[in-house]
């Protein structure tokens, strides 16, 4: 598994966000996000939404069963809930990505951490993935209930034969990255929380760097299209839907 | 907790509050209040029922979660002995009892739109469980729409995950009769869809009719 390195001209915008924070952006049709683990600590938890009618979101169930996984890696696709692409994984440097690990709230991470509030540790204080999420999702008038089951970037939960869960720890390394191609206009949250599943009992959540690039035109026979017939079905909505604009 | 766990249940029909049939291809919508027991038999078997909680006082604020149940089980499955916890992280419903052994909770909802991607684009006229979600909420006052369809649970359908990362739709375990069977932990609003997917085998290409059963 590789990602491509990208020139500079290509580059249209760069953040860096520490661990234990948030970032919202919109990712223009045409564009694509890389995300980078920068030492090998991050846990990237994203959830996706149409910025043009927020009901249409990122949904998992679908997400998973159109491409019969349960991880997510180059060559998939990433669908809302009304049968379209948002985003294609394009490269990986990892094999894994975990869609069904969900998010840590303020009692779990209290109970794998520890009490860390802002009153002892100032800036340091220990936040949960629940509350980044919803503080995020509040800027764009969204809320609980729009809470989702989300994909969690550089994490892996492997099921063994019995469907018993595992948290796979230092599944990542420093400078890893995936490339997400944005095949329709996508709002982007997310937060660096630890994932819900790490084991403690250091709270050190790593950074992610956000490099939203200029994407190549998407080829007939574009691997994330001719991976699965239902991923090329998907993208036939999604163009349908642009031909409506 | 690893599936497969099955356990009979001691309640008598004979002494149930409520029995309602659902016919094939129809919603449920109902209450259940802390205490009361819900059972969902497969009358005919191999029937998938596609099912969401909410806290019925805050139902905007806080429902079923998929992800939040079997990590804290620590187990993709659901059988007696799950715990469905919410959202927020509590307690829903317990498993109390479960004849067919497993039921699915990552595989969602067929929905027009879904149905399209997996099965081919002319099956968008097919009807789904998401409409059948969609049309009680909206003929109902609970002031719920589609933004409060989360995953969901489906009871009596299989989906096994892999070590390698797959997931994969497979013959259902159940069989005519096969029950399963839960305690509310909290006043909840039940929402089933009698799933009337016809084309892969959760509900063996024939749907038919399950009965809820609600003792006090």
């Amino acid at each position: 598994m590789s990602t491509p390195s990208l020139s500079p001209e290509r580059i249209v915008y760069q953040e860096r966000v520490p661990g234990a924070r948030y970032a919202s952006l919109i990712l223009r049709r045409g564009f694509a996000l890389r995300l980078t683990d920068v030492d090998g600590t991050a846990n990237a938890a994203v959830l996706l939404y149409n910025p043009h009618n927020l009901l249409e979101r990122y949904n998992a169930p679908d997400t998973l069963k159109g491409q019969h996984t349960a991880r997510l890696t180059a060559g998939h696709m990433l669908y809302s809930d009304m049968g379209r692409v948002m985003l294609s994984i394009t490269a990986d440097s990892l094999d894994w990505h975990d869609p069904i690990g969900g998010i840590s709230d303020a009692d779990a991470v209290r109970g794998t951490y520890g009490q860390a509030r802002y009153q002892e540790r100032l800036n340091d204080f220990h936040r949960s993935g629940r509350e980044l999420f919803l503080i995020e999702l509040a800027k764009w008038g969204l809320g609980r209930a729009d809470l989702l089951p989300n994909v969690n970037f550089f994490s892996k939960v492997q099921a063994d034969e019995a469907g018993n869960l595992r948290y796979r720890p230092g599944h990542s390394h420093a400078g890893a990255c995936v490339d997400l191609r944005a095949e329709m206009d996508t709002l982007i949250i997310l937060q660096t929380a630890p994932h819900p599943m790490a084991p403690g009992p250091e709270y050190a959540p790593g950074a992610v760097d956000l490099t939203v690039y200029r994407a190549e035109p998407v080829a007939a026979e574009d691997p994330c299209l001719v991976s699965h017939p239902e991923n090329a079905r998907a993208y036939a909505n999604t163009a349908a839907y642009h031909s409506q604009e | 907790m690893t599936g497969m766990n099955l356990v009979e249940s001691p309640l008598d029909p004979c002494d149930a509050l409520s029995r309602v049939t659902v016919p094939a291809g129809e919603p449920w919508l109902g209450e259940l209040r802390r205490g009361q027991t819900l059972r969902i038999v497969d009358l005919e078997g191999n029937q998938a029922a596609d099912t969401l909680f909410y806290n019925l006082h805050d139902p905007r604020g806080e429902r079923y979660s998929a992800v939040d149940t079997i990590r804290e089980q620590g187990n993709a499955y659901l059988s007696t002995g799950s715990c469905l916890r919410s959202t927020a992280g509590r307690p829903m419903l317990t498993i109390t009892a479960d004849t067919c052994g497993r039921h699915d909770t990552l595989g969602g909802a067929c929905a027009a739109e879904s149905n399209q991607v997996r099965y081919a684009l002319d099956k968008k006229p097919m009807h789904n469980c998401r409409d059948n979600f969609l049309i009680a909420l909206a003929e109902s006052d609970y002031g719920l729409g589609k933004r409060d369809i989360g995953p969901n649970i489906n009871f009596f359908m299989n989906v096994p995950l892999t070590p390698e990362g797959g997931l994969s739709f497979q013959d259902g375990l159940s069989g005519p009769g096969k029950y399963v069977e839960m305690r509310a932990e909290m006043d909840v609003l039940v929402l089933l869809s009698n799933c009337p997917q016809l084309n892969n085998p959760c509900s063996d290409y024939n749907p038919t009719p399950l009965e809820m059963i609600v003792w006090k």
